[in-house]
């Protein structure tokens, strides 16, 4: 069990070291790690993995990685991949179903082989889309039973952001920078005077017993002191806000607003906001056969709003214009998410902004309503 | 209302048999199903089943009744894609998926000593069946009680049996209308919300059942309004697009509703807001 501290320092070999032990603990570790020019999340095995060095420079439709001029591990924020897609495939079997020669069908489930995460680097923006993705797939009226297997036996790491980037919010959504809860263990990467350390938080009993087994030194009060301010520092840099006072209420009563014909005329509707969304959880099915019609399947796949064909019903869509599709995408993350599950479909993380091929900024888009609303409340 | 019920797993069907087959209209079929091995669930009026045709996939259709000794349940099935054409063409004996029942119900107990107008466009009739079954075994218990039904033509007319032994009895109202008609129907012509001034009703104590395509709810709610049925009596029948009829697939979103679950039978206070807008 984990003493009586609360926060330690390891060196960046003891990271190493917890990566290691996470592995040997049948753990399948994911972190930050660099591919196609981009900082994606995968397999890591230790330190060598790690982006060191490295950052991503982001602004509304564009994303480039940059050289530090340090050797910071995290020293980025968010690229176009989260964690959904661990605990939330984007392909995912349903069930299979045999038909005998009589015709007569079976349907079962598909033994899923248990799947135990662990995820380095996780920001605290990622942590509350993993909350509000927990709200929708674990607590309504009907669970996703393998969701929820895999998210219980998640072990996080989260890492406070010590740098803000250029299309970040979560000040404004209450969602960062500072991790403050919800992980098993939390880093603040130290680089001050040559010392490269992480401060060590300890958020559950787990977190507690792992770092019994990884080199770690107590924290002093200038170190702990030294964490906070840097997260403090990133908090007064975001690159942009969201003001969501009275926000549902803004955009359900501005449902014909101009603005929504406005945004349509830049919005390709290719779908890339809802793909690097980390709440984003609509999914479409694909039924399959074999070529004799005797094996079936069931196949769950990520969906997008943004297409013609996700409010098809007989005789037509639904959502046939660009605007209509925009306006379901936003009003959904930022208004009827909260009817729905009692929390803001949006963390601030910025990945739609820095994702959207014209650059489309939602933060942009509310503040224009709220310039100017057609209607002052909800009809 | 809601009545979900938690299955160990509620993406994977139950295996269902086709009993019997029934053609009802050029393009409609009633089929009867029973469940391979336990019993049925229990289902309220207005609540759908998700069913699934081997290979090709799964559609939404509401419950029409069950079947004659309570063991299965009867859907009423239109042909217009290659689930709803498939589930059709099954052949007595035909094995099926099921998941379900889902969805929110008619307030048919909350309709205790009040009128009842129900108002069904086409194949809106369906899904309101079991609600008019429900009020017609305990029909002491309700007021006046009016079912208007339109349809396009003559050929049209959903359920023309079970109408025409409604109609014997001396405690309904039954207007049906069609939009056209040949000179051998000697019928209504034109659209339902016309016959809801014909029917007779306590405008303050009534609850109205809609369902239908969404241009005859529109029309339909406005003619209850103009009538003087406050729209919380006003009950709708939703219809969006459907894959995982729990709330987790997020297709069926209505602003801030999902059909499969705050739906589909919702009261037209609720939506009234966005219901007349178009595209949401």
């Amino acid at each position: 069990m984990g003493g009586n501290w609360k926060s330690a320092t390891i060196k960046p070999e003891g990271l190493h070291s917890l990566i290691g032990k996470l592995r040997d603990e049948a753990y399948r570790v994911v972190g930050p790690t660099m591919r196609d020019d981009a900082i994606v999340y995968d397999d890591i095995a230790g330190l060598d993995d790690l982006p060191k060095g490295w950052t991503d420079d982001q602004e509304a439709g564009r994303y480039a990685l940059a050289r530090r001029s340090d050797d910071a591990y995290f020293g980025y924020n968010v690229g176009p991949h989260s964690w959904k897609q661990f605990l939330f495939p984007p392909v995912e079997t349903m069930w299979h179903a045999q038909r005998d020669e009589d015709g007569a069908m079976t349907c079962s489930a598909p033994s899923r082989p248990k799947e135990k995460f662990a995820f380095v680097g996780v920001r605290a923006c990622e942590i509350h889309a993993i909350a509000i993705q927990d709200r929708v797939f674990r607590e309504g009226p009907f669970a996703d039973n393998a969701y929820a297997s895999r998210r219980q036996d998640a072990f996080i790491i989260a890492v406070n952001c010590g740098q803000a980037g250029a299309t970040c919010f979560c000040s404004s959504m209450g969602t960062g920078p500072r991790a403050d809860g919800g992980f098993d263990l939390a880093l603040t990467e130290l680089l001050e005077g040559g010392d490269h350390r992480f401060l060590v938080e300890i958020g559950s009993e787990a977190g507690a017993a792992i770092m019994e087994a990884v080199p770690h030194a107590p924290a002093s009060s200038e170190q702990v002191e030294a964490a906070a301010a840097i997260v403090e520092e990133t908090a007064n840099r975001m690159g942009r806000s969201l003001e969501t006072d009275g926000l549902k209420e803004l955009l359900q009563g501005n449902l014909d607003h101009p603005r929504w014909n406005d945004v349509a005329d830049r919005c390709l509707t290719c779908g890339n906001c809802t793909m690097v969304c980390p709440t984003c959880f609509c999914t479409t099915v694909e039924d399959h056969s074999d070529l004799e019609n005797r094996t079936a399947e069931r196949v769950r796949k990520w969906d997008s709003c943004f297409t013609l064909d996700f409010s098809y019903i007989h005789g037509g869509s639904v959502r046939t214009t660009t605007h209509s599709r925009y306006r379901q995408w936003m009003t959904h993350k930022l208004a009827n998410w909260i009817d729905q599950f009692g929390t803001s479909g949006c963390v601030g993380c910025g990945r739609c902004i820095t994702w959207c091929p014209t650059g489309i900024d939602l933060t942009e888009e509310a503040a224009a309503i709220r310039a100017a609303p057609s209607k002052a409340d909800a009809q | 209302m809601p009545a979900p019920v938690q299955s160990s797993d509620p993406f994977v069907p139950e295996i269902y048999r086709v009993g019997a087959v029934r053609r009802e209209l050029a393009d409609v079929v009633t089929i009867e199903i029973e469940p391979e091995s336990g019993g049925r669930p229990d289902f309220l009026p207005g609540q759908f089943n998700m069913l699934y045709a081997f290979g090709i996939g799964e559609a939404a259709i509401s419950i029409s009744d069950e079947t004659k000794h309570g063991g299965g349940f009867v859907h009423t099935i239109r042909e217009v894609g290659a689930v709803s054409r498939a589930l059709a063409a099954m052949e007595v004996g035909a094995s099926l998926g099921l998941r379900g029942p889902f969805g929110t119900a008619w307030p048919v107990a909350e309709a205790e000593g009040s009128d009842v107008v129900v108002v069904a466009g086409g194949l809106g009739l369906a899904p309101l069946r079991p609600a008019i079954e429900a009020l017609l075994a305990r029909r002491e218990r309700y007021g006046q009680l009016a079912i208007l039904v339109g349809c396009r033509t003559p050929e049209a007319i959903l359920y023309r049996h079970e109408l025409e032994q409604w109609r014997q009895r001396l405690d309904i109202d039954i207007e049906v209308t069609v939009d056209h008609a040949s000179t051998d129907w000697h019928g209504n012509v034109g659209v339902v919300p016309s016959l809801i001034r014909r029917v007779a009703f306590d405008p303050d104590d009534t609850l109205a059942y809609v369902c239908g395509p969404e241009v005859m709810m529109r029309f339909t709610a406005s003619a209850l309004h103009e009538a003087g049925v406050a729209t919380d009596k006003v009950y709708l029948s939703m219809e969006r697009n459907m894959k995982c009829a729990v709330g987790l697939c997020g297709h069926c979103q209505f602003g801030p509703s999902f059909v499969c679950k705050d739906g589909p039978v919702m009261r037209f206070e609720r939506i009234s807001p966005i219901f007349a807008m178009r595209e949401i």
